[in-house]
């Protein structure tokens, strides 16, 4: 049998696997088994999307960012201020938020790609940090400290509107993540994908061979960009307010963390440990906001220490179990 | 247990029962305090509260033959998603009647529009900024303004022989309206502004700026920032670089000299003029009682300050919204109640403007003078019924 | 203007003296032991902490728990090295960053347990309260105070450096670390001392710092950024270049903010990533 030629887009075994399928099953069970809880899951929802941005550059790619909130932010900030002067269409808005933090992605790429692990971890959290200074100065564009309200928006699709429940906003979330995961689930499973993670194992061999390296690492950046910028936009949209704090470097830390808890270099692990730290973290804070800092800082302190070869190697050989099925 | 008190239990609970089968019934009036109770601005939601406690105190805890239950939401600081976030569940999950607090305008301004949507009667504890509650028409605000406290300054500096000042504000909406309305009010009075500088909200280090002001050599500085550590911070800030030895007096609204943080301040502090609504020591029978019910609630180690006083007035108001309603909290009516309310509070008299439900109250001029063993602002002056100048 | 320039650099030279002092253990630590601990500044935090105890609850004098603050911090590191660090200095970057912001996380909230989320207030004594003139200018006396701290530290430091036998094996540490056990010199001793040092340097720095920098329990993720500024500018175990980063970072920092106060802050982060594109290797200088 003759194999059809793999192009750069499609290789064998990319079916769903069952656990998949019912990964995003209960996703959608959530509309009706938690009401009340609708904006949790909301959070719990753009949060996997803003992790999944980052998975996609540091578990894939090797690179090390503590400033992914500077895209996510952009994204954010994009689709507040065309709700809140009279743009109020969502997806248009969602898109251009999209646009807007992969193009600020592509920018600073240059910089934020080049050196070792240590000046990109300063450079990616100066470029965050100077991102939140200016929309802090600019005030009168972006509310300042007092943050953007009156972010007006209008039905999605024409016909639904975003309600006090939150029901709306977890739907259109919800369908906007995993439209997203698609997306990057192709990408990962692809001969570039897998030139990404050459990249990231060893990236003087990949120049060996001829690998275009900082061109497919500037590129995985912006698109790692553009998936947090909608992330950013999708929590404008829903809650109808941006804040300063999405530009902020607790947000970009929470990010690896999310990332690293539920195992670099794998897609679904960039979900469910958003899922866990956000659920965790709202059980936790409620019954005193001390008690989450330190629980927080101690997991990662012992799982570092105990999860052999540090956390990324510790989950993964977890989830390599799980992943066997798939290869 | 009283007699009546077990009839109206009893009577309850048969009401209750019978309601059950149908839709169940509110047998508590709740109120979702959402303000700051950790981080910088710790003690605001705390002070709030023990203003709150101490009214329950003084009259019970129970209106209208319904229990109040307070509950309490924290924002963690300057948290705009957060309190939003967090009065949409005490909304939808908690089912409150009314949301209360409010330390800062941020939290307060992304608050406003779910009032709006969810029809809910918004009491606004502290937040300050003179836009609040114009952003819906279910906020009643029970604290005060800039403007209303700045603009007194203003005129009693210019009287006192006060030329030229020098503004430093932190960057936000509040600090931008104390200084318009300083600024404004000032120079329409013959003053010069010979300078103006805002500090960043977050983290303000305030050795630069100070400097700044002592070397434009102004009579005084204006300053205002939120109350508690950032104004112990300036005022340090002011006394190292010897400001006061250049003769440069401090002036601005009460926030700086705070209750809260003023012993703690200490002598640096002697001398400061002022223009607030209230002032512990404040001298008339509500304030005496009102600081018997203070300390009884908490440990007696701390004074009530402004924000203490405006939980006491908003769950006063509260009370009597209740009791007129007979208990049944309908958003618009009680709306309608609250407008022109008048309250004799520990303050002083106030009322609620009929049409802009923000505060009329007076507001004194006061200095820093030790009182009785402890650091306070004793009041000199007057000025009443001052509205907000901001609208 | 050159009166105020002048006290704008003094200003800038005090902030900075204390930045050094209180990075310079950060330097070392990722100099010698290549580990990133951005933890760093919980050792500060904890000099300052024993500082304010010290004096509430002990009644010793200000300068009295300037020492007190040293050793507290020293012994924790001290601790923490062979415990905790050691098993770290072969673990990924990433590792490295998740473990220490963990031990931040931890000691930001036990802090914030025992003493509060306040700032916390420190009575100096009155010998360094007020302003001195000297040639036209108001220089403050607790500046001066802590510009003669840190200089006498320095001086400490390099004669430690290049005088004494010990000071010699940690710049053979610095320089290859495997050749210098097969010479024979205990490497574990000297990262664990230089590790107390580093430690115990930052808990004065911290002590110093709770007039200056103010101290609360956010006070090591608040100050974060500008120690990581300094030791990666400056070069990684490299003492003249973190001292010259400090100052450059101090000066930077105190101007921009007198300057032009509407920009402030973004002063200081735009001036870092100038930096560390100019030097991605930092101002390269060895351990003198």
């Amino acid at each position: 049998m003759i194999r059809p030629p793999a192009s750069i887009l499609w290789l064998p075994n990319a079916q769903w696997r069952p656990a998949e399928i019912a990964f995003w099953l209960t996703a959608v069970a959530a509309l009706f088994a938690l009401p009340g809880r609708l904006m949790l899951a909301s959070q719990v929802l753009i949060a996997g999307l803003f992790a999944l941005s980052l998975d996609l550059i540091l578990g894939y790619a090797g690179i090390v960012s503590l400033g992914q909130a500077a895209m996510f932010g952009a994204g954010a900030y994009t689709a507040g201020l065309l709700a809140r002067h009279g743009w109020g269409e969502p997806i248009s808005g969602l898109l251009a938020g999209g646009a807007v933090a992969a193009a600020i992605a592509f920018a600073t790429s240059f910089v934020a790609v080049r050196g070792r692990d240590l000046t990109r971890l300063l450079v990616t959290l100066g470029i965050g940090l100077l991102l939140y200074e200016a929309a802090n100065r600019a005030a009168s564009v972006t509310g300042g400290v007092d943050g953007l309200g009156d972010v007006h928006l209008r039905n999605v699709l024409g016909l639904f509107p975003f309600d006090l429940e939150g029901r709306t906003a977890y739907v259109y979330s919800l369908i906007v993540v995993f439209l997203v995961f698609c997306v990057a689930r192709l990408i990962v499973r692809s001969p570039f994908g897998l030139s990404l993670r050459g990249i990231r194992d060893g990236a003087a061999r990949m120049l060996a061979i001829g690998s275009p390296v900082r061109l497919r690492l500037i590129a995985i950046y912006t698109i790692a960009g553009g998936v947090a910028g909608i992330a950013g936009a999708l929590l404008a949209q829903t809650t109808q307010f941006v804040g300063l704090e999405v530009l902020g470097f607790e947000r970009s830390a929470d990010c690896v963390i999310m990332v690293v808890l539920g195992g670099a270099g794998w897609l679904y692990g960039a979900l469910i440990g958003a899922a866990v730290f956000v659920i965790a973290r709202d059980v936790l804070s409620g019954i005193n906001p001390v008690y989450w800092q330190f629980w927080l800082g101690l997991l990662l302190v012992v799982v570092v220490l105990f999860a052999r070869g540090g956390v990324t190697l510790g989950l993964a050989s977890l989830s390599r179990l799980l992943r066997a099925r798939e290869k | 247990m009283s007699f009546a008190r077990t009839i109206q239990i009893v009577a309850l609970l048969s009401a209750a029962s019978l309601a059950a089968q149908a839709a169940p019934v509110q047998e508590t009036i709740k109120v979702g305090l959402v303000a700051e109770f950790s981080g910088p601005f710790a003690r605001y939601g705390t002070q709030m509260h023990n203003g709150i406690k101490a009214y329950m105190k003084q009259h019970g805890d129970t209106v209208a033959g319904k229990k109040v239950e307070i509950i309490v939401r924290d924002t963690t600081g300057a948290s705009p998603d957060i309190a939003k976030r967090l009065a949409q569940e005490l909304i939808t999950r908690d089912k409150v009647d009314f949301l209360a607090g409010f330390g800062l305008t941020p939290n307060a301004l992304a608050v406003a529009p779910l009032a709006t949507e969810a029809k809910k009667p918004m009491i606004v504890m502290n937040a300050a900024s003179s836009i609040i509650t114009t952003k819906s028409p279910y906020i009643a605000r029970f604290s005060m303004t800039l403007p209303q406290v700045s603009e007194p300054i203003a005129v009693w500096s210019a009287k006192n022989g006060i030329r030229r000042v020098y503004t430093i504000v932190s960057d936000y909406a509040p600090g931008i309206d104390a200084e318009s309305a300083f600024i404004k009010s000032f120079t329409a009075s013959g003053g010069e502004v010979v300078g103006s500088v805002r500090v960043p909200l977050k983290n303000p280090d305030f050795a630069p700026f100070v400097q700044r002001a002592k070397d434009a050599k102004p009579e005084a500085v204006f300053i205002f920032v939120p109350a508690g550590e950032q104004g112990i911070a300036f005022v340090k800030a002011f006394s190292e670089r010897g400001l006061r030895e250049a003769g440069i007096k401090l002036i601005g609204p009460g926030d700086v000299v705070d209750d809260d943080v003023l012993e703690a301040m200490g002598d640096p502090t002697l001398g400061i003029v002022t223009t607030h609504h209230y002032s512990a020591a404040h001298d008339s029978p509500e304030n005496k009682a009102f600081r018997r019910a203070y300390a009884e609630v908490t440990d007696g180690s701390s004074r009530p300050n402004f924000m203490a006083v405006a939980g006491y007035d908003g769950i006063a108001a509260i009370y009597q919204v209740a009791a007129k309603l007979g208990g049944k909290i309908d958003a618009d009516r009680a709306m309608s109640l609250l407008k022109g309310l008048k309250l004799n509070s520990p303050r002083g008299p106030i009322q609620i403007d009929p049409e802009t439900r923000d505060i009329v109250q007076t507001v004194y001029v006061r200095r820093v003078e030790r009182q009785g063993g402890g650091l306070y602002n004793v009041e000199f002056d007057k000025f009443a019924d001052v509205k907000d100048p901001g609208k | 203007m050159f009166a105020t320039l002048a006290g704008v650099l003094f200003d800038g030279v005090a902030y900075g003296s204390l930045l050094f002092l209180i990075s310079i253990g950060l330097s070392v630590t990722l100099g010698l032991m290549n580990f990133i601990n951005l933890a760093h500044g919980a050792f500060a935090m904890l000099g300052g902490y024993v500082c304010t105890m010290a004096m509430a609850r002990l009644g010793v004098p200000f300068l009295a728990t300037l020492p007190l603050a040293f050793v507290a911090a020293a012994a924790v590191g001290a601790a923490l090295e062979p415990l905790l660090y050691r098993r770290l200095y072969r673990a990924s970057p990433l590792d490295q960053v998740l473990f220490s912001f963990g031990l931040t996380l931890m000691s930001v909230a036990a802090a914030t347990y025992v003493w509060g989320s306040g700032q916390q207030a420190v009575r100096l004594p009155r010998f360094l309260l007020g302003q001195v003139q000297f040639l036209g200018l108001d220089l403050g006396v607790y500046r001066l105070f802590l510009i003669g701290v840190v200089a006498a530290t320095m001086l400490g430091l390099l004669s430690l450096v290049t005088g004494t036998r010990f000071g010699a094996q940690i710049r053979a540490c610095v320089d290859n670390a495997q050749a210098s056990a097969g010479l024979g010199i205990n490497v574990n001793r000297v990262f664990g001392v230089s590790f107390a040092l580093g430690s115990g340097l930052a808990g004065l720095g911290g002590a110093l710092a709770i007039d200056v920098l103010g101290l609360d329990p956010t006070f090591p993720l608040k100050y974060l950024v500008y120690f990581l500024l300094v030791v990666v500018v400056g070069g990684a175990g490299s003492l003249a270049g973190t001292l010259i980063a400090s100052i450059v970072v101090g000066i930077f920092d105190v101007a921009g903010k007198y300057y032009v106060p509407a920009i402030g802050a973004f002063v200081i982060y735009g001036l870092m990533l100038v930096l560390l594109l100019l030097f991605p290797g930092g101002l390269r200088r060895s351990w003198r």
